[in-house]
């Protein structure tokens, strides 16, 4: 199938996610569930990689710039726009869409095959917009919050690893993290988290919802879902970095 | 009443349903038997509108079903049941859950109105203590009967059942035939049922219908299917040894 046919899919199947709910409570209790499934246990992962990025980020810079002509504070000035600009949102959002990605890739494609899908249509519901939109209204309403825990937590871990290891002191790293700051920036990575963790449920979904065949289609569905998601990220990261940025 | 005229339905230009023409009457089990790939799930599917067809009509007592529109189909199919081949059950969702979902969806009952009809449900199909089981713990022959309970929620006036006897042993099988056919009589529900199990044409088939590489090939009644001269027939159902020696005795007498 090319390119164009697959768009074309995409779009008439985003038609139906974002037609009339059949009954509201229902979507909403569905949309609790999946803040919960895809947001809340996100966070641990967030955490744990945004601790570790921000002290490889404070150390990396720290040994670079080993020079007395770069004042110190220049490591946490570095450490904060690297999170504030990318990491807490393109990468964090590169992570995502391997964990949740995969996760509604896998869970709507077995869902296709074990014919629960047609069990929905069956039954009158409009099975793309019952299972996609809550995913989608969850990731993009979750994702923001995700986004903001990891950039305090990288500038946090960046301040541990660079008074540890003695590369700086805390005074230059606070200093550093103040200098110069452009608010702007947070409400940047917010829209492209946001934008990304839309990329990530839909792409994600369009390719669980057209599962065919069995277990091993649900596994490649699940690894294509990681894969296009995230060329979709990096494509989109360039477009909205010149639109927002520029 | 379900009626299907001059039906057609093709895959990547090979035709798998060719000018099928029926009807299914109320209040009876009807049976489309035939062998394993001869077209009877796509025909199930193509009768309650997950295929598109390529040619003809499908009338529901008087309506015709794949002309009309996207939402009028949505409303039409809460009047239809469904039993899937593996049950199809909400992996995610409860025993009850399950069974309460179309209520959920569909009605505006409250909480202990929808759980009362889905305990009445699975009461009827003889789910007892299993409310809170997800669809992983349960049996074969219970998903299929929790399947049965959520396809009756809404007192549909049609029942699809397709292949309701795979994967479960005789005498479980038999329990679901039977349980078929109590729903349909209890209900006045259209009942058609794909299946391959000529235990299961003894049991409840009142309408017969034989398919065979996508068109049919026999028509008639579990009274009449044993004196056919119809060979394709014949050969599907005296295949294994068991029914072999049963006509053979049949001949001797």
């Amino acid at each position: 199938m090319n390119l164009i046919t697959h768009i074309g899919k995409y779009l008439v199947l985003l038609t139906r996610v974002f037609s009339k709910p059949e009954k509201l409570t229902i979507y909403y209790k569905e949309t609790i569930k999946e803040i919960d499934k895809l947001g809340i246990n996100s966070i641990w992962i967030v955490v744990i990689i945004s601790v570790f990025m921000g002290a490889v980020i404070t150390i990396q810079t720290a040994y670079n710039t080993e020079n007395p002509i770069y004042p110190k504070y220049l490591i946490g000035l570095t450490a904060r726009d690297t999170l504030l600009l990318e990491f807490s949102s393109t990468i964090v959002a590169l992570i995502l869409a391997g964990k949740i990605g995969s996760n509604i890739a896998s869970e709507i494609g077995t869902m296709r095959v074990t014919e629960q899908i047609d069990a929905l249509e069956i039954m009158g519901v409009n099975s793309a917009s019952y299972l996609i939109l809550p995913k989608i209204v969850a990731t993009i309403f979750f994702s923001p919050f995700l986004c903001i825990m990891s950039m305090f937590l990288g500038i946090f871990g960046g301040w541990v690893a660079g008074v540890s290891t003695g590369v700086m002191t805390s005074q230059d790293y606070i200093y550093g993290i103040q200098y110069a700051f452009v608010p702007y920036y947070i409400v940047y990575a917010l829209i492209k988290m946001a934008i990304f963790a839309f990329l990530i449920t839909s792409i994600s979904a369009y390719h669980g919802y057209y599962s065919q065949g069995g277990s091993l289609e649900v596994g490649q569905s699940s690894t294509k879902a990681v894969v296009h998601s995230s060329i979709f990220i990096l494509l989109f990261n360039v477009i909205l970095t010149q639109l927002l940025l520029s | 009443m379900i009626e299907v005229r001059n039906l057609s339905k093709s895959f990547d230009n090979a035709k798998v349903l060719n000018n099928i023409n029926m009807v299914f009457d109320k209040g009876k089990t009807n049976l489309i038997i035939g062998q394993s790939g001869s077209g009877k799930t796509v025909l199930l599917k193509s009768i309650v509108g997950l295929h598109d067809i390529d040619e003809g009509e499908v009338i529901f007592d008087g309506i015709v079903f794949n002309h009309l529109n996207f939402k009028e189909k949505k409303e039409m199919r809460k009047e239809i049941g469904m039993l899937f081949q593996g049950g199809a059950l909400f992996d995610s969702s409860t025993v009850e859950e399950n069974v309460m979902f179309p209520l959920d969806m569909f009605t505006e009952m409250s909480f202990d109105e929808r759980r009362e009809r889905a305990n009445e449900c699975l009461k009827r199909v003889n789910i007892i203590n299993a409310n809170q089981l997800y669809p992983a713990e349960i049996s074969g022959g219970m998903k299929k009967r929790v399947a049965i309970a959520r396809a009756i929620a809404l007192n549909p006036k049609y029942l699809f059942c397709d292949e309701p006897n795979s994967g479960l042993d005789p005498k479980t099988a038999l329990v679901i035939d039977n349980l078929i056919k109590e729903i349909t009589i209890e209900y006045n529900m259209t009942t058609i049922v794909n299946t391959h199990d000529m235990n299961s044409v003894m049991e409840i088939g009142d309408n017969i219908i034989f398919i065979s590489n996508g068109s049919i090939w026999w028509e008639g009644t579990k009274e009449e299917i044993f004196d056919t001269d119809n060979n394709e027939l014949n050969d599907f159902i005296f295949a294994s040894k068991l029914s072999q020696k049963i006509k053979d005795l049949k001949n001797q007498r």
